[in-house]
């Protein structure tokens, strides 16, 4: 499935669209927000990007567990890269957001705080991984922690921000966004362009670094017995 | 299989630890203002935790851990080490309030809700390092990889345990603290079952 063309020509096409309305159509005009509610496009979907990214590595990790087969733990960890990246971006265009609406670029705002601490939390990961040598071992313990990592990273997104008061739109309900902000015309650039669009070039990207590991993978299984013989040699 | 667990040394070592620390705090600090008195209580247990949970796993050797494998199974050995190490947490939290009170004066309106929301947290925060701890064991380069395992981790149920306290040091009581007990407890209680499935894993090698 993954190996097919239309959803990489999806995902293109939505944000071909999603830049092109993003940036010329029309938005609601919003006390304080102005018109840089268009950065919804790109940060919300951000966000969204991650959120599946990680989601689908803990589903990886768990297959892993259960099969012991190397390629899923390969598999899970690009995906959690996949989704620090959008992470990271989605703390960018964030904290650019804030500096037009908030008044500066870091406030320390429970939400700003909980996303740096779920990113701190998939570092440690990578760092988890890298401080072991053993191929074995280091899936393993790896996808225990990111099994146990993304439990506790449901109550510091999903949680705790609900119940603190924030800057951040849509306080006590949905923690990301207040869906009463958005009226129909940035919905349907939204929903349509913007969320399936950088998700699935998280996806697209991640697929590329999947293969990349995957060939590397052979060619050093298959240059190691060519080794071996020629030691016993 | 809890008998096993014990050992009196780490004990009196973290119970020095926490004596000698606060002692510090004393000396540094004279009596502080409420917030800062609850930020260095949390603080302090986050570390007593970390000196007395780590310990837990780090310090029993290859053999010992071939010795517990032969007699028990994963599972046991989880709920045990899991069992004694909240218990051990749950003692050091009285303790270390006994001493702040006494040092640091007391500046809670209703002590009792204080008690008891520090026994609680001391308990998930050792569930959270006794499962770090049996990673980072497995992982070898300890103590500092403890310390970047478990920091991020630790924080949601940080920011929880000081907003519960919040509530604690108000004058009045308000509503809101049920709620929040109740996310922590479910907290705890998926920590257990989580540690409980992944164990297993960590453990064959």
């Amino acid at each position: 499935m993954l190996r097919q063309k239309w959803w990489k020509i999806y995902c293109v096409a939505a944000l071909i669209y999603t830049c092109i309305a993003g940036f010329l159509g029309r938005v609601p005009a919003l006390p304080i927000i102005n018109e840089t509610v268009r950065n919804l496009y790109f940060h919300v979907g951000m966000w969204f990007g991650m959120m599946i990214l990680f989601i689908v590595s803990v589903i990886y990790s768990i297959k892993y567990l259960r099969t012991n087969n190397h390629v899923f733990d390969i598999y899970a960890v690009e995906y959690a890269k996949g989704g620090i990246v959008f992470g990271c971006l989605g703390v960018i265009t964030g904290s650019i957001w804030a500096r037009f609406t908030w008044g500066a670029f870091w406030s320390n705002d429970p939400k700003q705080l909980g996303a740096t601490i779920a990113l701190l939390i998939y570092f440690a990961y990578l760092v988890l991984r890298n401080s072991m040598t053993d191929m074995d071992k280091r899936a393993r313990i790896g996808a225990v922690y990111n099994i146990f990592a993304f439990a506790m990273l449901f109550p510091t997104i999903w949680i705790i921000p609900r119940m603190v008061e924030s800057l951040h739109p849509g306080g006590m309900g949905n923690p990301a966004l207040d869906t009463n902000d958005i009226d129909k015309r940035m919905r349907i650039v939204f929903w349509p362009g913007a969320v399936p669009g950088w998700t699935l070039l998280g996806v697209w990207i991640t697929t590329l670094r999947i293969r990349l590991q995957l060939v590397s993978e052979k060619k050093q299984t298959s240059s190691e017995p060519a080794k071996k013989n020629f030691s016993h040699a | 299989m809890l008998l096993e667990v014990r050992q009196q040394y780490t004990f009196y070592g973290v119970l020095l630890y926490v004596a000698s620390t606060i002692f510090v705090l004393y000396l540094s600090m004279g009596e502080p203002e409420g917030p800062v008195w609850k930020g260095l209580f949390w603080m302090i247990q986050l570390f007593v935790c970390v000196n007395a949970v780590a310990k837990s796993f780090l310090q029993e050797g290859r053999g010992r851990l071939l010795y517990f494998f032969s007699i028990t199974s994963p599972g046991n050995f989880i709920i045990a080490k899991l069992m004694f190490n909240a218990g051990l947490m749950l003692l050091m939290s009285l303790v270390s309030l006994g001493l702040f009170v006494l040092m640091l004066g007391n500046p809670m309106p209703n002590p009792v809700v204080f008690i008891f929301i520090s026994c609680l947290g001391g308990m998930s925060l050792s569930l959270v390092f006794t499962f770090l701890a049996a990673i980072a064991a497995r992982a070898q380069q300890s103590a500092a990889l403890m310390a970047i395992l478990g920091f991020p981790l630790v924080i949601p149920q940080l920011l929880l345990l000081s907003k519960i306290s919040n509530i604690a040091f108000a004058e009045v009581i308000q509503g809101g603290l049920a709620g929040m007990i109740c996310v922590l407890t479910g907290l705890d209680v998926m920590l257990v079952a989580l540690s409980l499935i992944l164990f297993p894993f960590l453990w064959k090698d």
